[in-house]
């Protein structure tokens, strides 16, 4: 008997424009955006800062309303939370513990207190953090405060990862250390994930595909898919070559504008 | 070392007072009948205690402390939840807001005691309007000052109802400031509290003003270490009950 594979995108957006009112002016963010994602897609978004990138990923989440287009979403049904988000500045909840921070989506999920906490355990250990569940969020350091804000979005098992620069504000070991982290957490998973950021290196060594957002209205200037072997190396050659070509379609890009 | 010679120098401080204060009626600068010296309080306070006047008079005037600061600071925060989170209810509240605030507690006792004649409900309704303004502005402000990245984690994971924002992330975000409210409340309400048992509702209050007219000045003084002593202790369990509510801050 075939297996039934579901080849449809998990995300697929078409026309999609986004502006915003202010003082009767129009601001035109996002124009007719046509962008689908795979299932298991490794996709970074990489683009000027005011582009419009955290604006598109607010859109799938449901936190801003399109003014035009589609968003379709091809998630598996009765999926109470499609998407996962990983904010830049980790948003955690102060009053809560560590364990609770990570069990927050999981209220209302039916699962009982108990069962919310194991399962929070569990995404603790995942991304590295088992024994600090009891502690509060200011007891973290920066790094670890984005672990949990990851192990937050993945326990209400999200069909896709939306990540909005989350490394960004880490330095160099951390960062590294965190994107190693996050290609395994990948890897056993099989999400698909949307990945923000500013960092050219650090597109290279995550996506499968980087699409370059450009332009005022944004749109998708340039595209790349990389297919070097996982996990990634940082001195491959396939990457250098993709970061140089990446850097000049940017400054191509804005120079144009 | 430091906290030892600062608790001696804070005891000699008081010392100093109460040896000033007993020297003024006993050298004869003050009329004893109206400042009676320290030295006389204990006798009149073991007296009062003796008669079972004290433990009456603090029993009924707690009951109405502790009934009147709940149902105001109650009040306060409900309807400054309401007001902080929904622009059309602050706005169609504004001008009553605006008429009522400035009006004194104390300006209300007429209508208390009309309402509600001399009874302890009365009193509870001037101690209630003492700290409603107080609370319900602490909340207002503490719920409109939350962080809206925060309010967006709860929209992000699918919390969209009022009633989720609020106990979520609005309640316990804004729970500092509500505190801050609530505690400058419990000094309110002490004010109030006397103010209204002045009228004569039987209490800590209405006993100093018996005392007052036979010129027991020693009994007066009585009870206002009493208050002193008794929002000290409401003071430092609250304090101690903010510390663990927020022992999460850093
Ligand atoms: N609520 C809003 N109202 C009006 N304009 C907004 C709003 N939010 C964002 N914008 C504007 O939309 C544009 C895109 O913002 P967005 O946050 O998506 O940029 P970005 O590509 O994520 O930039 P960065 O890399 O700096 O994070 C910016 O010019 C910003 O000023
Ligand atoms: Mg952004």
């Amino acid at each position: 008997m075939a297996e039934i594979v579901d080849t449809a995108p998990v995300i697929d957006i078409e026309g999609l424009s986004l502006a915003y009112e202010r003082g009767g002016t129009r601001n035109v963010i996002l124009s007719n955006l046509d962008l689908a994602v795979p299932r298991g897609e490794f996709l970074v978004i990489v683009g000027e800062s005011g582009v419009g990138k955290s604006t598109l990923l607010r859109v799938l989440i449901g936190l801003a309303e399109p003014s035009g287009g589609s968003v379709r979403l091809s998630t598996r049904p009765g999926c109470r939370t499609p998407m996962g988000l990983v904010f830049q500045d980790s948003r955690l909840l102060g009053w809560r513990k560590v364990v609770d921070n990570v069990a927050f989506g999981l209220e209302g999920s039916g699962l009982s207190k108990a069962e919310r906490r194991a399962k929070a355990a569990e995404m603790l250990a995942f991304v590295g953090l088992a024994d600090l569940g009891g502690r509060w969020p200011h007891q973290l350091s920066g790094g670890q405060r984005q672990r949990v804000s990851l192990a937050r979005a993945l326990a209400v098992d999200p069909d896709v990862l939306l990540m909005d620069e989350p490394f960004s504000a880490l330095d160099t070991f951390t960062r590294e250390g965190l994107q190693d982290e996050l290609q395994r957490v990948q890897a056993e998973t099989g999400k698909t994930v949307i990945f923000v950021t500013h960092d050219i290196d650090e597109a290279v060594t995550l996506a499968d595909r980087v699409i370059v957002l450009a332009g005022k209205p944004g749109r998708i200037a340039a595209e790349l898919k990389i297919d070097a072997p996982r996990p990634r190396r940082r001195r491959d050659p396939a990457l250098t070559e993709a970061a140089r070509y990446l850097r000049s379609e940017l400054s191509r890009r804005s120079a144009e504008l | 070392m430091r906290l030892i010679g600062s608790t001696l120098l804070a005891a000699a401080g008081l010392a100093a007072f109460l040896g000033f204060w007993e020297a003024l009626p006993r050298l004869g600068l003050i009329n004893p009948a109206f400042l009676p010296p320290p030295s006389t309080i204990p006798a009149a306070f073991l007296k009062e205690l003796s008669l079972g006047v004290w433990p009456e008079a603090v029993a009924s005037s707690l009951s109405h402390y502790v009934v009147g600061l709940s149902a105001g600071a109650g009040m306060g925060i409900g309807l400054g939840l309401l007001s902080g989170m929904f622009r059309p209810f602050e706005a169609a509240t504004a001008w009553i807001v605006r008429l009522l605030r400035p009006i004194p507690g104390l300006a209300w006792v007429p209508f208390a005691i009309i309402w509600f004649g001399v009874q302890p409900s009365a009193a509870v309704f001037i101690i209630a309007i003492g700290v409603f303004w107080i609370v319900f502005f602490a909340t207002q402000g503490a719920v409109r000052g939350v962080d809206r990245d925060l309010v967006e984690v709860a929209q992000a994971f699918g919390f969209r109802s009022p009633w989720a924002r609020l106990t979520k992330i609005l309640l316990p975000a804004a729970t500092p400031g509500i505190l801050v409210g609530v505690r400058t409340a419990l000094g309110q309400a002490w004010m109030a509290v006397v103010a209204a048992e002045i009228f004569g509702v039987p209490g800590v209050g209405a006993r100093m003003m018996q005392a007052s007219s036979l010129l027991s000045t020693d009994i007066v003084v009585v009870y206002m270490l009493t208050m002193a002593a008794l929002y000290g202790l409401f003071d430092s369990a609250f304090v101690a009950l903010q510390g663990w509510l927020l022992r999460w801050r850093a």
